[in-house]
């Protein structure tokens, strides 16, 4: 297959005649390139390289630090990929590469205020289809969000959002809401965040009544386009065309103001793509592709993303202000510090425990020295992981404002519109990323760091991105769906494992449930008591399985009711097969700091998370 | 790995300082090129359009949106006074006239047959920037603000909160050592930049507060006592807004940090002169650090040492930036080029640096170049 570039750039072969594969992501700090290479039939990452991403100043242009880390690419493969500033393409011999790619979140990535009538209806579908596009939402307006007129209008205006994404109203109904919301826009006069010089891009997808009025009014204000709306009836959400709409302003607008991007733009065969929307992309695909309920999280230095794919519904949220390095001091602040400390396993005084944390935050790019400082920065991960996903859970929800038909037995069970679709009983992979958890120096180290954070119930497969190439492999497989998918299966993503999560609550000691492994080395069997939990090895091929067989004790539930078995094929994996008989629902920690300490040093040592006991 | 080291905070004798002066909104420059500015002197006004408030006349009066045009009393652009009425409608029968009193003074803006709110716009509000050095203006960007100028020595910090202010700077301490006292901090410190060694607590820049000290220059202070001062806990590092009373630049980090030798001699050797401070820091994006600027006589602009680092070597001078070396200056002893293990496990590039005649292995990205 053959495409051509909407932008005039050379045409670009789609198919197995590529033989090479270069692609970038320009992250807030550091640019990111990878080399996938086609050899015997199969593409293979073959080489990564990184620089520091120069979208600020002293350079303010992004290609220079995308020059960088291609130039450490070429050391490291020993090819030639450059001819001064130019990327070669196609590959020419042994020279070039037949199609580059690139991500990009840096310089903030994409900022977007969304606006709906209701907040808890339309607001939070238009919140939905933004971050479903890659965009960090800076503030929801709405007709009913309690602040009054004069109050939007001052955030409006001191919010410099690089998009706005306006909606309301279903189709056919009152048009009144969505244009006052229009109005609102309009006496703010909001300017673009890369500069006052350019028209803001608006995208309007409400009520298709009101397309006229709100064309009217904004019309000569911004750079409005009109879509589908998101919301065309109670019953019904269409992000897609938004999302769409999203994409192509922010490769337009936002992108052409950036420093160095309308170079990068003319670089790339494909659009650019804004991180996350990418790493969204691929989580959604594996979701599909295997048939599974996923989670994925990301975290950053600054920001953390969540990504699910429940009952084939894809969200993702992400929490701009919750990170391990710019936003450490943020996570401690919303955290609150005796949550992080419950997860330290020695006594630390509170004081000096701040400064740490705020030492960290001005210096973003130190990095533990002593196994104390690792376990601190694990402990804070922990708390960034449960917030991040808190808040994930309370937007990828249902509906809200449907009329449900309900039965008797609906009526008993309490659920109501607007419920959450993440149900951990039913997950069936976590897939961690980011630097704490892709770089973490034991493998089992991100594995606990997960399973304490996401607290996954009954059977759960983990794994972490290896290096973070998710971003590029997003963005490669809406061109080259083969090549996204073997690097994915066979260089991105590392099997951790499995996670028994037992749901109940017991006396500390009391058997709780027994595991069998039938595996190519024979049977291996283990009784955990409750508050315990355990380490069975596992093949550390991904592509082995083994059966497993859980029992657990009465009161105690594994997916199929309390007290009953469950037989499971499970992969293999490097960590290996954790059962954690700590309880669920609740999963409690011991109130008194001793016992906690106490308990937490067991369990690192029977996990092996440390190299010696802190 | 192009960077695999923090490059430092600038500490200069003699540097020129270049400082942009820009309005918010387009406006009007008040001085010209070649100017000699004071710090307090304004360089540029606008006038910044005023609040928006919004008024459902239709609402109010109980009449269609279409109908709103017909029921107002003034017209579209009409200058207003708090209490005029806006707009009116007869009653049933004609008897009785319900009224719509504006809730400011402003204009009219507009009015919409679609939602029946009138917009009102408050009068605009006028705003100053000053020039902040005492300097020459050498660039003027028409209707947008200037370019000051001045050979000065600089200091930067790691973290500060408090806006831009300026006073003289004032030593209060015996040595980079020593913690700021309540006996060292007098009355006589009123309106001045006072420079406190190693630490100072909350109680201490209370009563900083009140005797009205401009600015603090510290090595360290808690975050404790940081959330006592701001009342908040501080989630992500973008300050340089707070109304704290005073503005508060920590050159070393958060708890009891001796100051650099080389900053607490250059700051203590300028006694008396007028320094410019902005505690203003963003960590993220751009990386703005607090500074202290101290302008020179222009004479003295020949000696300008404007030496940038040229990358780390053996010999450098370096100051660990996290545990164990927190704080601790030192000296680049090796650089080995291949990944070492941590205590932690990690395999991370790293030097071996000399502490107190000590050697001790510390990653890269944990140290920070002394730069002059």
């Amino acid at each position: 297959m053959i495409e051509k570039k909407a932008n005039g750039a050379p045409p670009v072969m789609l198919d197995s005649r590529v033989r090479s594969i270069l692609a970038t992501d320009c992250g807030s700090t550091t640019t990111k390139a990878i080399l996938i290479e086609q050899k015997d039939g199969h593409y293979r990452l073959v080489v990564r390289g990184e620089a520091p991403t120069t979208v600020e100043a002293p350079f303010e242009d992004v290609t220079r630090g995308v020059l960088n880390a291609v130039k450490e690419v070429e050391e490291l493969c020993g090819r030639t990929l450059l001819d001064g500033d130019r990327i070669i393409t196609p590959q020419e011999g042994d020279r070039g590469v037949d199609l580059y790619l690139s991500t990009s979140s840096a310089g903030g990535g994409l900022q977007m205020m969304v606006s709906g009538v209701v907040k808890s209806m339309t607001g939070e579908s238009a919140q939905r289809a933004a971050l479903g596009a890659g965009a960090i939402v800076m503030d929801v307006i709405a007709a009913n969000d309690g602040r009054r007129p004069h109050e939007k209008i001052q955030r409006i205006r001191s919010l410099r959002p690089d998009m706005i994404l306006l909606s309301g109203g279903v189709d056919g109904g009152t048009v009144a809401h969505v244009v006052e919301l229009a109005e609102l826009l309009v006496a703010a006069d909001p300017k673009a965040r890369l500069g006052s010089q350019f028209s803001l891009p608006v995208v309007y997808a409400g009520n298709k009544d009101a397309r006229h009025l709100v064309e009217e009014r904004l019309g000569p204000h911004v750079a409005l386009s009109v879509t589908d709306n998101l919301r065309p009836t109670l019953e019904h959400e269409n992000l897609g065309p938004a999302r769409q709409e999203i994409h192509e302003l922010f490769m337009e607008h936002v992108m052409q103001h950036a420093p160095g991007y309308p170079k990068l733009l003319s670089w790339t065969h494909v659009p650019v793509m804004p991180t996350p929307g990418a790493v969204g992309l691929i989580i959604e695909k594996i979701a599909k592709r295997e048939g599974i309920t996923v989670i994925g999280v990301d975290i950053g230095g600054a920001t953390t993303d969540v990504f699910s794919v429940f009952q084939d519904v894809f969200n993702r949220t992400v929490s701009a202000n919750l990170g391990m390095s710019y936003s450490i001091s943020n996570v401690m602040a919303e955290a609150g510090l005796p949550n992080i400390l419950r997860w330290v396993p020695f006594d630390v005084d509170e004081r000096d425990l701040r400064n740490r944390i705020k030492n960290k935050m001005i210096r973003p790019t130190t990095i533990p020295q002593t196994l104390e400082e690792l376990a601190i920065e694990q402990a804070i991960s922990r708390e960034a992981l449960r917030l991040a996903f808190e808040q994930h859970k309370s937007l990828a929800v249902g509906l809200k404002g449907v009329q449900q038909e309900r039965t008797i037995s609906d009526t008993f069970a309490q659920t109501h519109s607007g419920a959450t679709l993440v149900n951990l009983a039913h997950l069936d992979l976590l897939v961690g990323s980011g630097g704490v958890l892709s770089h973490a120096p034991r493998r089992v180290q991100s594995a606990l760091m997960m399973i304490d954070a996401f607290l996954p119930e009954g059977f759960t497969e983990l794994a972490v991105d290896s290096i973070f190439m998710m971003p590029q492999l997003g963005v490669l497989s809406t061109v080259h769906e083969q090549a996204a998918a073997e690097v994915f299966d066979r260089d991105c993503l590392i099997r951790l494992g499995t996670v028994i999560a037992p749901v109940g609550r017991g006396k500390e000691g009391q058997s709780c449930l027994k595991v069998r492994v039938e595996g190519p080395d024979g049977v291996k069997e283990a009784e955990v008591r409750y508050g315990d939990m355990a380490l069975l090895p596992l093949p550390e091929d991904g592509e082995a399985r083994v059966k497993v067989t859980a029992d657990p004790e009465r009161g105690f539930d594994l997916g199929a009711g309390k007290g009953k078995p469950v037989t499971r094929e499970v992969r293999g994996g490097v960590v290996g097969l954790v059962i954690d008989a700590r309880g669920r629902q609740p999963f409690e920690l011991p109130a008194d700091p001793k016992k906690r300490i106490e308990r937490l040093r067991m369990w690192n040592k029977t996990l092996g998370i440390y190299p010696k006991e802190l | 790995m192009a960077h695999s080291y923090t490059p430092g905070l600038r500490v200069s004798e003699h540097t020129v300082i270049r400082r942009e002066r820009r309005l918010p909104i387009k406006g009007e420059v008040l001085v010209a090129r070649g100017d000699r500015v004071r710090a307090n002197d304004p360089v540029a006004r606008t006038l910044l359009p005023g609040n928006v408030q919004t008024v459902n006349v239709a609402n109010l009066l109980g009449c269609d949106p279409v109908d709103v045009p017909k029921v107002l009393a003034l017209s579209i652009g009409a200058a207003l006074a708090k209490g005029d009425v806006i707009a009116k409608r007869k009653g049933m029968f004609g008897f009785g006239e319900s009224k719509v009193p504006s809730p400011v003074s402003g204009v009219l803006e507009s009015c919409s047959e679609v939602t029946g709110q009138v917009i009102l716009r408050e009068p605009p509000m006028p705003i100053e920037v000053d020039a902040y050095i005492d300097g020459v203006v050498v660039e003027v960007m028409e209707g947008e603000g200037v370019v000051v100028e001045a050979p000065a020595a600089f200091v930067q910090g790691i973290f500060g909160v408090g806006g831009e202010t300026n006073g003289e700077l004032a030593v209060a301490v015996g040595g980079p050592s020593e913690k700021l006292t309540a006996e060292r901090l007098t009355p006589d410190l009123r309106g001045k930049v006072v420079i406190g060694g190693s630490y100072v607590s909350f109680d201490l820049l209370k009563k900083a507060v009140s005797l009205g000290v401009k600015a603090v220059i510290v090595g360290g202070f808690d975050d404790r006592d940081l959330r006592e001062l701001m009342g908040y806990d501080l989630g992500v590092a973008i300050t340089g807004t707070e109304n704290i009373g005073l503005t508060l630049v920590l050159t070393e980090g958060f708890g009891h940090m001796p100051m650099a030798d080389r900053t607490f001699r250059l700051l203590s050797g300028l006694a008396g002169k007028p320094a410019s401070v902005s505690g203003a820091t963003q960590i993220r994006a751009g990386v703005l650090r607090p500074e202290i600027v101290v302008p020179l006589a222009a004479e003295s602009l020949a000696r300008a040492d404007d030496r940038r680092s040229l990358g780390m070597e053996i010999g450098s001078l370096i100051r660990g930036i996290r545990e164990p070396f927190f704080g601790r200056i030192g000296k680049v002893a090796e650089l080995p080029p291949e990944l070492a293990a941590l205590e932690t496990e990690a395999h991370v590039r790293v030097l071996a640096a000399e502490f107190d005649g000590k050697v001790s292995v510390v990653p890269r990205a944990n140290v920070e170049l002394i730069e002059g």
